[in-house]
């Protein structure tokens, strides 16, 4: 999206989708990113997903923390509430709402400061209690907004825009979500809008927590030659391991999926993720399988994308907790309290 | 019916030492719960370690016919059944009181005090005698203690027969032979000792219409009757017994007896942090939720009390205060959040804070916190502490009024949003400063990004000077407004002193007996309990209506005090702080040594 506002005009030939809504219906704010920013790039792919889907704009809700990837949710869907909240504390912060309203979609909006430093723990905990939402790394190795400090996840050798070389080893957000039992991982790039709309598409559909890292250079303070964020050099290294579609439901194209299909699964509601392309071997429902054939390209220096693992059938954490359909923010006051009967019979106990 | 009562009868204080994880809490809940079967006022009082086996643990009964029950310094008897604190728990017996210890194995000679009389019971010989198994023994020499008891005070022996028959109620074996070291103990005592003690219980009926309850289970309740669906929490002494019997609660009375699904969830949190994230979350999504925590939590959670303050999100926050700073002693009793909860997060804030001072208000004041943080949309804190809210108090059984129903502020509808030409989140204030807020899901038009950076009363971002101060202004006309519908102080008046006291919370029992002891030594002294925070204006006029104003708080640094001195213009020399802070709860002898050694030093009047 580009730092430019646009004429409230709508060309009269804008497709719609089954809500009749057309994608400048999906739009927010005009972006204050700086220009090229990798972000507003995903944030075009969110907006694509989510009238794709005809997503009812307020029926979604747009979470996120404290950076330049925190700042998006504002460039999209003006129609959905957003919480921009506090640093690192959106995984949290949104296990809360969707604990207190299950009918609600959840995106939660992040970068590699906010996810893999400050927020980790809380992202690690959302993950393993399996919090039905989109959770977007917006990754570019750098902490933009305090100028230019390395994250987390920047690359042993990498160097900063001075010329000085990161130390540390970085935390992979991908090989973390697989090893603590994420049932949606994905990994993108921002200028691949090709490959990271099907995969938001299919992460909306998805039962639990769709964690999705989406490669995303820093224009101002990432993107030079030494950076391994960069676009040059993510172009030069992405290998897109899997190609993957997702079929709603009750769609013609369901009989459309041949024999050739390398996999197929179907998500909770019924659509199909249909995957169209993967490597010899490769089983993206095999968590032990995704994991060494990760291992094993990274190490050779490629960036492995695409849809990388699901796993459809691992409880979220409603199903886990056996709560009721009815969202609880909805729970009318007469189901909550037992009332003054049950308290006198209860203060029998207390004697 | 207490005029025709002998002196020492049903006015004394015990103490029982024992080794924690030795199964001695239950024998001594017994007794405890037998006396206040028996109609007589009663406290129990457990002082013990943060530990799970093997350190001293004490507990403290105090009977008091008159209802003062607040913790006894001046031990009648001493149950000693730890050989690690002999010495210390010897030495605190009332000269003319009495030491019952184990005799099974002698007594060293340089213990024996003249002015005390000793009770030897060799109750572990008498448990491995007649009992087979180790662990039982064990157990079992506490229950005969307890039969011991009965028989010096004369506890009445079928109350403690029925109590025994609820506890292993479809457990006959154990039942029978807790019996049996009921017995053995107080057969021993009649045998050996002259029974009843000249200090003793005898039957009163002043237990009509009141339980026995700690204040944490209490607090639960409330949340329960509250109508709080949800609640996250991260473990932590004193306060997981809150969340623990909000689980019990809501199993028993949540599930949906259509579909057997839980209309509640709980999650334990991976910390502080996440737990008040996930209460933000909640209530930002129209949930009513709450999280329990002690001062290490709140500390935590200081950064995200700032963002629902600013953010305007309500939600509840159960503070169990235990003793800090740091670590502090996890185990033991302290007022010390106070400053910490009344400005918690960085920036201006301020918040809304209630103090129960015994179970049954934590019942009605949990209830309380939640309208208050959604008429108000923002946190409130209820400070407990953990005098009331892990031990046993007695208190007049809890009432409800079917026609409650939650005041959810004000939250705009699908039908209130098509009324309005355009919803913005930060304007249109009510009297109360409180402008309308909207849920999501509930209607596009009512979209609009929350945030805790700067933003202007339309909700969108800002950083132009005006636009900021607009909002935060109105947030502290919002603040000083809570004032009026926070409870209001609690004031005795009629003593027309120049004195006043002024206390806080558990402090309130025993500050009640040290104003009737010092009113007979002609210390005259009017009462007022804070209860709410910020101040009700009440407040104000009692310290100005008083030439000296005696501040007593549990904490070292006087932090009630500093927050009367900050938030009214009464002179400071006027306040006077009487401090206990050693992590045991106060007793009436603190506060009354406290306000004579003021009074004979001068300060009070002429300082």
């Amino acid at each position: 999206m580009p730092s430019i506002a646009k004429p409230l005009a709508r060309h009269p030939a804008l497709k719609q989708n089954e809500l009749g809504l057309t994608i400048r219906d999906y739009e927010g704010s005009m972006s204050t990113l700086c220009a090229g920013c990798g972000h507003d790039s995903i944030t075009a792919a969110i907006v694509r997903a989510l009238w794709e889907i005809s997503m009812q704009p307020h029926m979604l809700a747009k979470m996120s923390g404290i950076g330049c990837s925190s700042k998006t949710p504002a460039y999209f869907v003006n129609g959905a509430h957003g919480f921009n909240s506090a640093h690192g504390r959106m995984p949290a912060i949104t296990t809360g709402a969707a604990a207190a309203n299950r009918e609600l979609t959840y995106i939660g909006v992040s970068g590699d400061g906010d996810s893999l430093s400050i927020g980790i723990g809380h992202m690690c905990h959302a993950i393993r209690r399996n919090v039905r939402m989109v959770y977007i790394i917006e990754n570019n190795g750098v902490y933009g907004l305090t100028k230019g400090q390395f994250s987390a996840s920047a690359d042993v050798g990498s160097k900063s825009k001075r010329g000085e070389p990161n130390q540390f080893a970085p935390i992979d957000p991908v090989m973390l979500a697989l090893s603590i039992g994420a049932t949606f991982v994905a990994r993108s790039f921002s200028g691949d809008k090709e490959q990271l709309v099907p995969i938001l598409k299919a992460a909306f559909r998805h039962r639990g927590m769709a964690l999705i890292d989406v490669i995303s250079p820093c224009v101002t303070f990432n993107d030079h030659t030494g950076s391994t964020k960069s676009y040059l050099y993510t172009r030069k290294h992405a290998v897109s391991a899997t190609d993957a579609d997702l079929v709603p439901p009750a769609s013609e194209i369901v009989a459309n999926i041949s024999a050739q299909d390398v996999t197929a699964v179907t998500l909770h509601d019924g659509s199909i993720l249909r995957f169209r392309s993967v490597p010899e071997g490769y089983d993206p429902t095999d968590r032990v399988k995704v994991t060494s054939y990760l291992q094993q390209r990274q190490q050779k220096g490629e960036i492995i994308t695409g849809l990388l693992f699901v796993n459809e059938h691992v409880p979220d954490m409603h199903e886990m907790n056996n709560t009721s359909d009815t969202p609880l923010a909805r729970m009318p006051y007469e189901k909550l309290c037992p009332g003054s009967a049950a308290l006198e019979q209860l203060q029998e106990e207390f004697r | 019916m207490h005029e025709q009562l002998r002196p020492g009868v049903n006015d004394f204080a015990i103490k029982l030492a024992n080794v924690n994880g030795t199964g001695s809490a239950s024998a001594n809940g017994l007794i405890m719960q037998a006396i206040f079967r028996m109609g007589i006022p009663v406290s129990g009082k457990n002082l013990f370690p943060s530990n799970i086996q093997g350190l001293p643990t004490w507990y403290e009964i105090r009977v008091n016919r008159s209802g003062y029950t607040a913790r006894s310094l001046d031990y009648d008897l001493m149950v000693a059944m730890n050989a690690q604190t002999y010495r210390q728990d010897i030495r605190e017996v009332r000269q003319g009181g009495y030491v019952l210890y184990d005799s099974s194995w002698p007594l060293d000679r340089n213990l024996y005090r003249d002015d005390v009389n000793f009770l030897p019971i060799p109750l572990a010989q008498m448990m491995n005698e007649k009992f087979a198994d180790a662990r039982q023994r064990i157990l079992l020499k506490n229950i005969a203690y307890a039969g011991a008891l009965v028989a010096l005070l004369d506890i009445d022996l079928p109350i403690v027969e029925e109590l025994l028959a609820e506890t292993f109620a479809g457990k006959a074996a154990l039942r029978e032979s807790n019996r049996q070291a009921l017995h053995m103990g107080r057969d021993y005592a009649r045998e050996h000792f002259s029974c009843p003690l000249d200090f003793h219980l005898a039957k009163m009926n002043a237990n009509d219409g009141k339980i026995l309850i700690d204040g944490n289970t209490a607090t639960a309740l409330g949340c329960l009757y509250a109508g709080a669906s949800f609640a996250a929490w991260y473990p932590i002494t004193p306060a997981t017994s809150v969340m623990d019997a909000f689980r019990g609660f809501c199993e028993k009375y949540r599930k949906d007896p259509e579909t057997g699904r839980n209309n509640f969830l709980i999650l334990q949190a991976e910390d502080e942090l996440a737990a008040i994230g996930m209460v933000i979350g909640a209530c930002w999504n129209g949930a009513r939720a709450f999280t329990s925590t002690s001062g290490p939590g709140i500390s935590l959670m200081n950064e995200l009390i700032g963002l629902a303050y600013y953010s305007e999100i309500p939600a509840v926050i159960i503070d169990v205060q235990r003793v800090g700073p740091s670590t502090g002693m996890p185990t033991r009793t302290q007022q010390g959040d106070l400053l910490e909860c009344a400005y918690a997060s960085h920036g201006d804030t301020r918040h809304i804070l209630l103090f129960p001072a015994n179970p049954a208000e934590c019942f009605d004041f949990a209830v309380q916190s939640f309208d208050l943080a959604e008429r108000f949309q923002t946190p409130v804190m209820m400070l407990s502490d953990l005098d009331i809210g892990m031990n046993d108090w007695v208190v007049p059984r809890l009432k409800w009024d079917d026609s409650y129903r939650p005041d959810r502020g004000r939250v705009l509808s699908a039908e209130d949003l098509k009324d309005i030409p355009k919803f913005h989140r930060y304007s249109d204030e009510d009297q109360y400063y409180v402008p309308p807020r909207t849920l999501p899901g509930v209607d596009p038009k009512g979209a609009y990004v929350t945030r805790g950076s700067g933003h202007n009363k339309f909700g969108g971002y800002t950083e132009t000077p005006s636009e900021y101060q607009e909002v935060v202004d109105r947030l502290a006309h919002k603040q000083k407004a809570a004032a009026e519908l926070a409870p209001r102080p609690e004031i005795q008046n009629g003593a027309g002193s120049k004195y006043g006291v002024i206390t806080i919370g558990s402090c309130d029992i025993a500050v009640r007996e040290a104003v009737e002891l010092l009113a007979g030594r002609d210390i005259p002294l009017d009462y007022l309990r804070i209860r709410g925070f910020p101040f009700h204006r009440s407040v104000e006029e009692f310290l100005y209506a008083h030439e000296v104003t005696f501040i007593v708080e549990q904490n070292r640094d006087a932090q009630l005090r500093s927050l009367l001195t900050l938030e009214t213009c009464v002179p400071k020399e006027r306040l006077r702080s009487v401090l206990a802070y050693g992590g045991f709860p106060l007793s009436a002898r603190n506060v009354v040594e406290g306000i004579v050694n003021h009074l004979e030093a001068g300060h009070a009047v002429h300082r």
